[in-house]
């Protein structure tokens, strides 16, 4: 029997099915990757394992760990197992530690709650995990705070956390989604060691193909609560019997085609722009010390041009955004758009925000809840004078809705009534709406699973063709910016390492920190690559 | 952490200048003559214009300012007039009665109120939980001098477990005078606690959905040991601001309950201050309970620093 | 919890009725003594007994109840009135010294425990309703306007006052247009918590005489009146008492009742 084997595990919360005759089996020393896309159950198979779940949860089939019924174990008997059989590291390592007690405290609890051992030998162990898992005595002494801590780090102390005990089986929930790509890398690197030195077995949820292909053995494709392909990493992707698998991979890694750019011709100028936040004082009395977000950065925007911006959480580029919607000061420099200022003294430039739009992240917090959808996409009409009315607005709203691939009588209903793609569509038909030379995409469709995204993606070309759109794609996903930009900026810490054509910078970088951003992003395998190796093995 | 402690020690200070102007304003400018004010309408003008020159009304009101407030720092309150005693002992010796009450009560209403909710919170939407919540449902809507006047009817008249009003004093023993302010505590407190108990398990219940919750229980912590060893900490910070302002209202509440129980109280000099319009009393006994309410939030702003070392590093 | 908000909310609506109903017609004249019929238990004839002068308590409760909510509603008006503004200002200048001196001055008012400036009031510009209204009214701006900043802030952050912004929407255009309608909610729930404590708080300020002064009834003064007489007649203490508990529980419920249902998040759910 395997170390987990979970045998037609089926759960219903309030009448609605959650999971449906779920099979699966991790072996010890076996990384086991579950992937779907949002409301597949992937998460819920991982939390069943763990019996953490609400107590409206109905659930059916056999969960067996080590030989033992899960399913009918006692909240005594889970409470023993859990974190000394199973760990588990969640999906936010900056909300998962708690902030009043320290690092040291919280990794000795996992020990003393199971009786492992005495008090001194805890604090011992304590120190050798946390040294194993990259946070070394010197700069990471027990008592730490979680707040003095990056989020990797603190990744780093729930793993610890978890696998004090040396645990049989880990399960990690979308460990890295919350993380950047270098610290993804890292964290990918030591949850692959500790399987390793450990021989644990690694129940691994991810909604990322490219981790998925990179990291596991075997892999289970599961989609509305159902398991639709399993099997070995490579065979699967090689082989894809489920048509679901195939889309998913072929969505992973959507590819658009962007109609050609006409000539250069400047559109949004950026000198040498500074952006400084003030610092609460040090000391009473002391000087107000400044942090410099946006280091003198500077670049050109061509009419018709599709510019990428790619960097980490922290580097500055959400400030340079926000500068260059003049919703922030800057501090020096200047930000022109067709020749005028964005800024014009302190305050912002209407003339030239009619000219700009923004297309934000969040499906769900972009829009008023109390509001129609004709409401909530005509608000840029506010920056014209003579806004249309009646008819003519109508008819703006009508084609507006249509250009993203909605319907005009959309406009009569309320944002809660959609999906997340379907409300990233209203965000860019409210973008669209007054036909501004120029949008900002940030994060556009980071929040959206890779299905959409691919949908949304193709939009954008389509988009391009028809109204020869020149826009800012601000984002951290390289891949998706290799696609729809024609030019790319990579940013650090406050200045901009490197820009050239996109497909120059991706296949030859020049800067260090542009190689290590490419290096440690996870890739799709090569099909074709991938179909030759199984044949000639 | 000590810019923490300037900043709120800062706010501290001005927070009393502020107030004592406030007071100031209200006692000693807007009334007109505060003078003729306190002697009535019908008093004879030699009379007035005596009592004008012993309240020292003829230098100006920015001088009379600076001398109240330098009498309070170094602890001159000035003169009652109409018990023609110094301020300051009497003062001191209502003090004897109101702070022991409202430490008392402060203490009730968090020995009750803890336990309750963190009982509340634990069998969340289960009996227990809607046992307690109908219970502080009711506690917060009973007006605490009505609930006064109910205690004394089944406690002092009825059952005569304890006197219907006064006090024993302390020379007569530390508990013969616990005992004769246990039945205001107690009408002090219950409201309050009421208070207090739905903040501890609304605090609770936030806790309890944040993740380190569920992280200490994949760890192998079972519910109760979570909500202890987890819960409790970080449910303390928005209770101590509760606390703090809860002070207020004791102090507050001890002006009406010491009129139930005719308890020799601050409140009650104040009380009486008023009705014989005795604005030099007035004026310092407000400030003297201003000051008490601002220096305990200052102590719970230090608390904080305590409890969520977020606070202590902050610079 | 759907049973709160009808609890609530019929609580609420037999003593606001109660108290419309006083303007036009009471069992007897609540001002009119009669020595002879002092301390009747609840009878047929006085459904809740007679005082020590004789009057119908009834009466009494039906006439006080006015006092009661009106103090308390005019009070919770001064408190949003004055506010909802500050705290949106001081939202939408988040970190200037404006948002700093609304937050002092917030702090401060708390400070002062609100029943001992109640007195100061009273004491030096006499005892009365207005006074008790304006000194329970000062009380509640601090509440509101804190509780408007706290949601108006987290607005502050939400990608659709960014899109408003976008379009080039003042702050004061985006406070009243975008964030107001959102705390709305939130304010009507605060607004009937702070009702309730205003009924209490006039309750108290009657009790020790500075509240509404004769020959207005409030329920507080008539609890001040029963105070020396509980030994003899309990009623007189108990009815009174009982009116503020049902009025203030009432409220109570229909406010937790009413954030339950108000809750967009539960609705959206619901849908």
């Amino acid at each position: 029997m395997s170390l987990l084997q979970i045998d037609n595990l089926s759960m219903d919360i309030v009448n609605t099915s959650i999971l449906r005759d779920v099979t699966l089996t991790v072996d010890p020393g076996e990384i086991v990757a579950v992937t779907g896309e949002s409301g597949s159950g992937k998460s819920m198979t991982a939390f069943s394992v763990m019996q953490l779940l609400p107590e409206s949860v109905k659930t059916s089939g056999s969960i067996y760990l080590d030989g033992k019924d899960l399913l009918q174990a006692t909240e005594a008997e889970m409470c023993r197992l859990r974190g000394n059989t199973v760990g588990m590291v969640f999906q936010e390592p900056m909300t998962a530690l708690n902030p009043v007690k320290t690092i040291g405290d919280q990794v000795t609890e996992t020990i003393l709650i199971h009786k492992a051992m005495s008090p001194a030998d805890a604090k011992t162990r304590a120190r050798e995990v946390l040294d194993r898992v990259g946070l070394p005595a010197d700069r990471f002494p027990l008592s730490r705070y979680p707040h003095e801590l990056s989020g990797g780090q603190r990744q780093r102390v729930v793993i610890a956390m978890a696998i004090a005990l040396r645990p049989k089986l880990l399960i990690a929930d979308e460990p890295t989604t919350a993380l950047d790509v270098t610290t993804q890398a890292q964290i990918l690197d030591l949850l692959k060691g500790l399987v390793e030195d450990f021989g644990m077995g690694l129940l691994m949820i991810t909604h990322d193909l490219a981790v998925v292909a990179d990291m596991a053995d075997r892999i289970v494709v599961m989609r509305r609560g159902e398991v639709v392909e399993r099997g070995p990493t490579r065979s699967l992707l090689a082989q894809m019997k489920h048509p679901y698998t195939r889309q998913l991979f072929e969505a992973s890694g959507h590819q658009v085609d962007l109609p050609p750019r006409p000539e250069p011709k400047p559109l949004l100028e950026v000198k040498d722009v500074v952006r400084d936040y003030r610092l609460p004082r040090t000391r009473p009395f002391a000087p107000h010390g400044h942090f410099r977000a946006v280091k003198g950065v500077s670049f050109e925007l061509h009419r018709g041009e599709r510019l990428g911006l790619v960097g980490e959480s922290g580097c500055g580029k959400s400030t340079l955004t926000r500068a260059l919607l003049g919703l922030e000061p800057i501090q020096g420099g200047s930000i022109t758009l067709d020749g005028e200022p964005v800024f014009s003294g302190t305050k912002p430039n209407l003339a030239v925000r009619r000219k700009m739009q923004v297309v934000f992240q969040d499906p769900f917090g972009s829009f008023n809840p109390r509001h129609r959808v004709d409401r909530l996409i005509t608000e840029p009409f506010f920056l014209l004078d003579e806004p249309p009315t009646g008819k003519a607005r109508e008819a703006a709203i009508g084609e507006a809705l249509e250009a993203v691939g909605l319907a005009a009588p959309d406009a009569s209903k309320y944002i809660h009534e959609f999906s997340g793609g379907q409300r990233q569509r209203i965000a860019i038909a409210r973008a669209l709406i007054i036909r501004p030379e120029l949008i900002l995409f940030d994060e556009a469709v980071s929040a959206l699973d890779v299905s959409v995204r691919a949908q949304i993606l193709d939009l954008l070309a389509d988009l391009c063709r028809a109204y020869d759109l020149s826009y800012l794609f601000i984002s951290h996903d390289l891949s998706v910016v290799r696609t729809v930009t024609d030019r790319v900026l990579v940013m650090k810490s406050g200045e901009i390492v490197e820009q050239g054509e996109t497909e120059e910078v991706f296949s030859n970088p020049r800067h260090p920190y542009t190689r290590t951003l490419i290096d440690a992003a996870p890739v799709l395998p090569d099909l074709d690559a991938l179909g030759r190796s199984l044949t000639d093995a | 952490m000590l810019n923490y402690i300037f900043k709120r020690f800062l706010s501290l200070i001005i927070s009393l200048a502020v107030a004592s102007l406030v007071i100031f304003f209200v006692i000693e400018v807007a009334p007109g003559d505060p003078a003729q004010f306190m002697l009535g309408i019908n008093a004879q003008p030699d009379t007035v214009a005596a009592l004008r020159t012993e309240l020292g009304l003829d230098v100006p009101k920015w001088q009379r300012y600076l001398g109240w407030v330098a009498g309070l720092v170094t602890g001159d309150f000035g003169t009652s007039y109409t018990y023609r005693t110094p301020i300051s002992t009497m003062i001191a010796d209502r003090l004897w009665v109101s702070l022991p009450l409202a430490i008392y009560a402060l203490t009730l209403s968090t020995v009750i109120a803890f336990p309750a909710g963190i009982y509340a919170a634990a069998r969340r939407g289960k009996g227990g939980d809607m046992a307690v919540m109908g219970a502080t449902q009711l506690g917060v809507a009973v007006p605490n001098f009505w609930f006064a006047m109910m205690m004394v009817l089944i406690f002092a008249i009825n059952l005569r477990w304890f006197s219907a009003g006064g006090f024993a004093g302390w020379d007569k023993g530390f508990w013969t005078g616990i005992h004769s302010l246990t039945l205001p505590a107690v009408s002090l407190a219950l409201p309050q606690a009421a208070i207090l108990a739905r903040v501890m398990r609304s605090a609770l219940l936030d806790i309890l959905g944040e993740d380190f919750m569920r992280t200490a229980r994949a760890k192998g912590l079972t519910r109760r040991q979570a909500l202890w060893r987890h819960g409790v900490r970080n449910a303390l910070i928005p209770v101590l601001t509760i606390i703090g302002l809860q002070f207020s209202f004791l102090l507050a509440g001890s002006i009406i309950i010491e009129q139930v129980f005719y308890l020799p109280g601050l409140g009650r000099l104040v009380f009486q201050a008023i009705s014989s319009r005795d604005l030099i009393v007035v004026e310092s006994v407000v400030m003297l309970l201003v000051f008490a309410v601002i220096t305990v939030n200052f102590l719970v702003d230090l608390a904080y620093a305590a409890v969520d070392p977020r606070l202590r590093s902050r610079t | 919890m759907r049973r709160n908000l009808i609890i609530g909310a019929f609580l609420t609506a037999v003593f606001v009725l109660a108290a419309l109903v006083s303007f036009f017609w009471t069992p007897f004249d609540h001002t009119a003594m009669s020595i002879p019929d002092k301390f009747q238990r609840p009878n047929g004839e006085h459904l809740l007994g007679t005082d020590h002068f004789g009057r119908d308590i009834l009466s009494m409760i039906m006439v006080g109840a006015r006092t009661s909510i009106a103090v308390a509603l005019v009070a919770v008006g001064i408190g949003m009135g004055f506010g909802v503004p500050l705290g949106l200002a001081a939202a939408a200048r988040k970190g200037t010294w404006l948002d700093e001196v609304i937050m002092r001055g917030n702090d401060l008012v708390f400070a002062f425990p609100s029943l001992v400036i109640a007195i100061l009031i009273t004491a030096v510009f006499g005892a009365g309703a207005i006074n008790a209204i304006i000194a329970i009214g000062i009380f509640n701006i601090p509440v509101f306007a804190r509780i408007t900043r706290g949601a108006a802030l987290s607005l502050w952050e939400r990608e659709f006052i960014m899109a408003a912004r976008v379009s080039g929407k003042s702050a004061t255009r985006i406070s009243f247009e975008h964030i107001l309608p959102n705390v709305m909610n939130l304010l009507i729930v605060q607004g009937t918590i702070q009702f309730s404590l205003g009924i209490l708080a006039e309750a108290g300020l009657s009790y020790i005489g500075l509240g509404a002064q004769p020959p207005t009834p409030s329920w507080g003064r008539m609890l001040a009146d029963a105070q020396t007489l509980v030994s003899i007649a309990p009623h007189i203490a108990l009815i009174p008492g009982v009116a503020i508990i049902l009025t203030v529980l009432g409220l109570n419920l229909m406010g937790d009742g009413l954030r339950d249902y108000l809750d967009p998040r539960l609705r959206v759910s619901r849908a």
